[in-house]
């Protein structure tokens, strides 16, 4: 059998650094030592996988997978796109899992005690399996901004928070998206913690009026980049003999 | 000149303090869906030793960190991978993948899972038993990625490809599970220090 290739580095001007002042959280919560480079072995080149029988028919319906009375107030939105590797190709199969704050920019979280309300009809979580192309959607309200506690008067732009995990665990990402036209964007101390502005650029969902649905939802854009793959080895041999 | 036809990575950013909201509702405090993902890493015909693994993540201030989220992943006793490119099949149930959600009141985490085997390295090699871990939690601004060995392991661990890589001898212990049993199960002890004195090791994958 042929031995499975690698996937390609990370490239670490893509991502924050550990280390982001300006994010106060992230001074204490940063290696100061460099992290030990792993050339990749079967327990980096694999990871979880999962099946339609994991998730249930409302998973990514997140206007009705909480809805206890009726629908949760906000402005009704389709968020969808899809999830490629850095060889442009589809990733299918993959467990997508999104959560967010409410309209009102509040979470339904035991720790969050912001002064905005509880929604009760929204829970504010959602999963979804991406199909043989890679395509993925969920259907959810917008998320208000909402106040934290980094310095005194930060705000964060409204924002979803992205998990994927990809065919591997090298692969793993958690991300956030934002949204086209949102002027917090770039006041955002955790936005800020990107060094590169065009890779701010790749958060930023796009307003997508040819998937919106007339008289009812608008829809966001948001395709998510994995880590690609080598299609051939040379010399080293990743694992056997 | 043209760019190469390669797309870049989407960036990271932190899990934030309510991950547990979309990977473990019920840790945030409420039921929403039918079960949730990560709870049960070996399941109940998974061969081999069950064991429990322990500890804390704590910060550059010595504090535990309290809202952290960490994933496993692990071979069975046979030291396969549940992935089709795992190495040999595995226990019907076994997934090997578990999600570990800290105390909010005292940062203690802990799962119950069964020891892994060895499985092989790059080159021929053979790596001692071990469980990857990967941290997320607000002021995290990348997932961080370690490994857990296991103390008993020495004669492995000796031989371990990975381990030896760590140009500094003085650092490996910080991957190494100290045993302390209790009650009569094997349980596992493993403190992971973000920065300081004994910073743990963290890889680059």
């Amino acid at each position: 059998m042929k031995p499975p290739a690698e996937y390609y580095q990370r490239d670490p001007d893509r991502h924050p650094p550990a280390l982001t002042p300006g994010y106060k959280t992230s001074v204490a919560r940063s290696p100061r030592l460099a992290p030990i480079s792993l050339e990749q072995s079967i327990s980096e080149i694999t990871g979880p996988t999962f099946g339609p029988s994991d998730i249930g028919p409302l998973d990514h319906d997140l206007i009705r997978n909480y809805a206890k009375t009726g629908d949760p107030i906000g402005e009704r939105i389709i968020l969808h796109g899809r999830v490629l590797d850095e060889n442009a190709r589809p990733v299918p199969n993959t467990l997508v899992e999104i959560w967010q704050a409410n309209a009102g920019g509040r979470y339904r979280h035991v720790n969050d005690r912001y002064l905005a309300p509880i929604d009760p009809n929204f829970g504010g979580c959602g999963r979804t399996l991406t199909d043989s192309d890679g395509y993925y959607f969920f259907r959810t309200v917008k998320p208000g901004a909402y106040p934290w506690r980094n310095r005194i008067n930060n705000w964060r732009p409204a924002h979803i928070h992205v998990s994927v995990f990809g065919a591997s665990f090298s692969q793993r990402l958690i991300t956030q998206l934002y949204f086209e036209g949102d002027p917090l964007i770039p006041l955002c101390p955790i936005v800020q913690t990107i060094p590169d502005p065009t890779a701010v650029e790749a958060l930023i969902a796009r307003l997508d009026m040819n998937a919106s649905v007339p008289l009812d939802s608008i829809a966001y854009r948001f395709d998510i980049v994995l880590r690609g793959r080598r299609s051939t080895l040379f010399e080293n041999r990743l694992e056997g003999n | 000149m043209t760019d190469l036809p390669y797309l870049k990575e989407t960036p990271s950013q932190t899990a934030g303090p309510y991950v547990h909201i979309g990977l473990s509702p019920g840790a945030a405090g409420f039921d929403i869906y039918d079960h949730e993902l990560g709870h049960d890493i070996a399941g109940p015909n998974a061969k081999g030793q069950r064991i429990r693994v322990e500890g804390l993540v704590i910060d550059g201030t010595g504090s535990p960190i309290k809202d952290v989220m960490l994933e496993a992943w692990q071979a069975n006793a046979a030291g396969h991978y549940a992935h089709a490119q795992g190495g040999g099949p595995v226990e019907d149930g076994f997934r090997g993948w578990g999600r570990v959600i800290t105390d909010f009141a005292t940062g203690e985490w802990g799962f119950d899972t069964v020891k892994p085997g060895q499985v092989p390295g790059r080159n021929g090699t053979t790596q001692a038993p071990h469980i990857s871990l990967w941290l997320v939690a607000r002021g995290i601004n990348l997932g961080l990625h370690t490994r857990l060995y296991f103390e008993d392991e020495a004669d492995a661990n000796a031989a371990d490809p990975v381990l030896n890589g760590i140009e500094w001898a003085s650092r490996r212990p910080t991957l190494i599970a100290r045993r302390a049993d209790r009650d009569g199960h094997v349980i596992y002890r493993f403190d992971i220090r973000i920065q300081g004195d004994a910073e743990t090791v963290f890889f680059e994958i």
